[in-house]
């Protein structure tokens, strides 16, 4: 294991708000990682910052063996660099067929001159297959995504994450809205993807992150509150007070 | 690869073959043929007609496809007009002014002459001289060059500010909008070296054939419209194809999206609003010689927004729409505002279209966006039965 990217002294504030406070996190390759917490403490942010798009005030993020500085960088050379981002809403190009969604994925070339003269290849189309097989999809690549139900649009927009091949791989609560079985199917799906990659997943499901049994991160106003597995971190009384001592109950 | 393009595009081969039998029509009933149904002027609205079309397929895919709403095309459109003016009018006054000058018993030297064609063009706005833009009037082919390069360049320089500092949505379009208005109130000063608000005139008269009936000449440049039609349709059913079309739409839908996909949504938006321009200013080349004039009245922003009218009549997102749109509605325009269309007398008021024409194209452009919002073009959808 390897750092893959690492995150030290974040702060941002918005309009006097810090919503990221002194943050300091690592992940490794391969990692799957939950990162828990409640509303407003800073998981979105936190993806934004990491993706390039918010700036922080202070603080470094290093990515990578050639410990290259993020900050600084537009977010499509981020995600040139490795890192894909999967949106809370399922956002998908309802317009277009699964396949034209994960053909626009799909590690090549991403200039306009490129793209402009880009042509099918056997390779890309076996690459797309094998891709919709894992996410289930193989039997929909013909359909236009506005019609897949709110599972299979979540999970075509993992699989359009795994077709860019990033390092690292930031999922902000993929299972919201999803039937328990949907639910079992997006575990298998980020489990298998952390295999060979960081994965990190934001989720307010405590029930997910349980199934995921992976190390969790607690976030809090900002900055990391605890760190560990799922029955050590929900031990803490910190934490306890956190998510139990307050309206959540 | 054809093969596939032209059956992942089967409208291409309708619009072509609709075009090419239109094409074929006009010439065999026109002047040209001793027919003479169509007459000489009515070939020249059609052909001016066509080159509408081209100009609202290039806006619809910038904003149809890739979800710029950009007012300002019709900038291009006259910048494409003035280039190709500038060597007409230039080429056609120093033949005058050789024809002229060619009596006298010296010869005249190339600076008498130049005076002499500059006294002729700019005599109207009070000047003899010949202003620093007008330094390749005298070569058609470096005109031609002005006619895609300036187009270009402004279109390069704009997008690059406008897109680099992420305007979106209607700011965008209020840029596009102060970009034309500045340009056509520059264009009327008298000093901006293009004639002010005389513009450039008699278009129509190509140097070189002024044996040649303008009946002939109208249905050349006729031909060379539905040609360049025809050929802006292939490229940009090309363009909005493929990966390309996949990028453009994703930005249109969820610019955040493909960004985060690792494409740099610039200059995409870059590479469509520089390639739509150049290709309104080749439009605009056909156009104003069909027209026969250009004035800074043209590149007014109303202009350019009666494009997106007709492309969102005509229906946005398909590229026949757009041309059914600009065809249908300029034509209607000219129909109902030339007194072709009837009064409509109520008794106690008279309807005179040539004041309401605009009162009822408003209301169709607002039924249309509410109602229909995908156009006319959106009827073919009812025609051909989606493949599943």
């Amino acid at each position: 294991m390897s750092m893959l990217l690492e995150v030290s002294g974040v702060s941002v504030s918005f309009d006097g708000f810090r919503a990221i406070n002194n943050l300091s996190i690592n992940f490794a390759e391969p990692e799957l990682r939950a990162i828990i917490g409640p509303n407003g403490a800073g998981k979105t942010t936190f993806m934004d910052i990491v993706t390039g798009k918010t700036k922080p005030d202070e603080g470094t993020v290093i990515w990578g063996e050639r410990n290259i500085s993020l900050l600084g960088m537009s977010e499509s050379d981020i995600a040139m660099e490795g890192i894909g981002r999967k949106f809370q809403k399922p956002t998908v190009f309802e317009d277009q067929t699964v396949r034209q969604n994960l053909a626009m994925a799909l590690k090549n070339l991403r200039g306009p001159f490129a793209v402009l003269m880009h042509k099918k290849t056997a390779k890309n189309g076996v690459r797309i297959e094998e891709i919709a097989e894992e996410i289930g999809l193989l039997g929909s690549l013909t359909r236009v995504a506005g019609e897949l139900s709110h599972g299979q649009k979540q999970w075509l927009e993992i699989g359009m994450l795994l077709a860019q091949e990033p390092r690292l791989l930031l999922v902000d609560e993929p299972a919201a809205g999803m039937t328990v079985e949907e639910r079992e199917k997006t575990t298998d799906i980020l489990k298998r993807a952390a295999e060979t990659r960081a994965v990190v997943v934001v989720e307010h499901d405590m029930e997910f992150v349980r199934r995921l049994n992976c190390r969790v991160t607690v976030l809090h106003e900002g900055s990391v509150l605890a760190e560990g597995n799922l029955d050590h971190v929900t031990s803490n009384p910190r934490v306890i007070e956190v998510y139990l001592g307050r309206s959540h109950a | 690869m054809n093969k596939t393009f032209i059956a992942q595009n089967p409208s291409v081969l309708w619009f072509l073959a609709f075009l090419g039998i239109f094409t074929v029509a006009v010439t065999l009933l026109s002047e040209v043929t001793g027919v003479d149904v169509i007459s000489t002027s009515f070939v020249k609205t059609l052909g001016k007609t066509l080159c509408l079309c081209l100009i609202a397929i290039a806006m619809d895919v910038v904003w149809g496809y890739c979800g710029i709403l950009s007012l300002g095309h019709f900038a291009f459109f006259g910048i494409g007009g003035y280039a190709i003016g500038m060597w007409l009018m230039y080429a056609r006054t120093e033949g005058i002014v050789l024809d002229s000058l060619a009596g006298q018993a010296l010869p005249a030297t190339p600076q008498e002459i130049s005076d002499a064609i500059g006294n002729q063009i700019f005599g109207v706005v009070g000047s003899a001289e010949f202003p620093m833009i007008w330094s390749f009037a005298d070569s058609l082919f470096l005109q031609l060059l002005m006619v895609v390069l300036v187009p270009g360049l402004l279109a390069l320089v704009f997008g690059w500010l406008a897109f680099r500092s992420r305007v979106t949505g209607v700011y965008l379009s209020i840029l596009t909008q102060a970009m034309t208005l500045a340009l056509s109130l520059y264009l009327f000063q008298n000093d901006s070296g293009l004639r002010g608000n005389n513009g450039l005139s008699g278009l129509q008269n190509i140097p070189g054939f002024e044996a040649t009936p303008q009946a002939t000449i109208s249905i050349v440049f006729f031909i060379a419209s539905a040609v360049a039609l025809g050929a802006g349709y292939v490229f940009f059913a090309w363009i909005v194809s493929g990966k390309m079309g996949s990028v453009i739409k994703g930005i249109r839908d969820n610019e955040a999206r493909v960004r985060f996909l690792g494409y740099h949504v610039e200059s995409y938006k870059l590479f469509v609003f520089t390639i739509t321009a150049i290709i309104s200013g080749i439009a605009g080349a056909l156009y104003y010689p069909q027209a026969g004039i250009i004035n800074p009245g043209e590149i007014a922003p109303i202009a350019s927004i009666y494009l997106a009218v007709w492309v969102a009549i005509g229906g946005r997102g398909r590229l026949y729409g757009a041309a059914i749109g600009a065809a249908f509605v300029s034509l209607m325009s000219s129909w109902f505002t030339g007194g072709g269309a009837p009064d409509i007398n109520l008794g106690f008021y008279v309807i005179q279209w040539t004041d309401w024409w605009l009162v009822l194209l408003g209301v169709t452009f607002v039924a249309v966006t509410l109602f229909f919002p995908k156009g006319i073009g959106g009827l073919f959808d009812y025609l051909v039965r989606k493949p599943e």
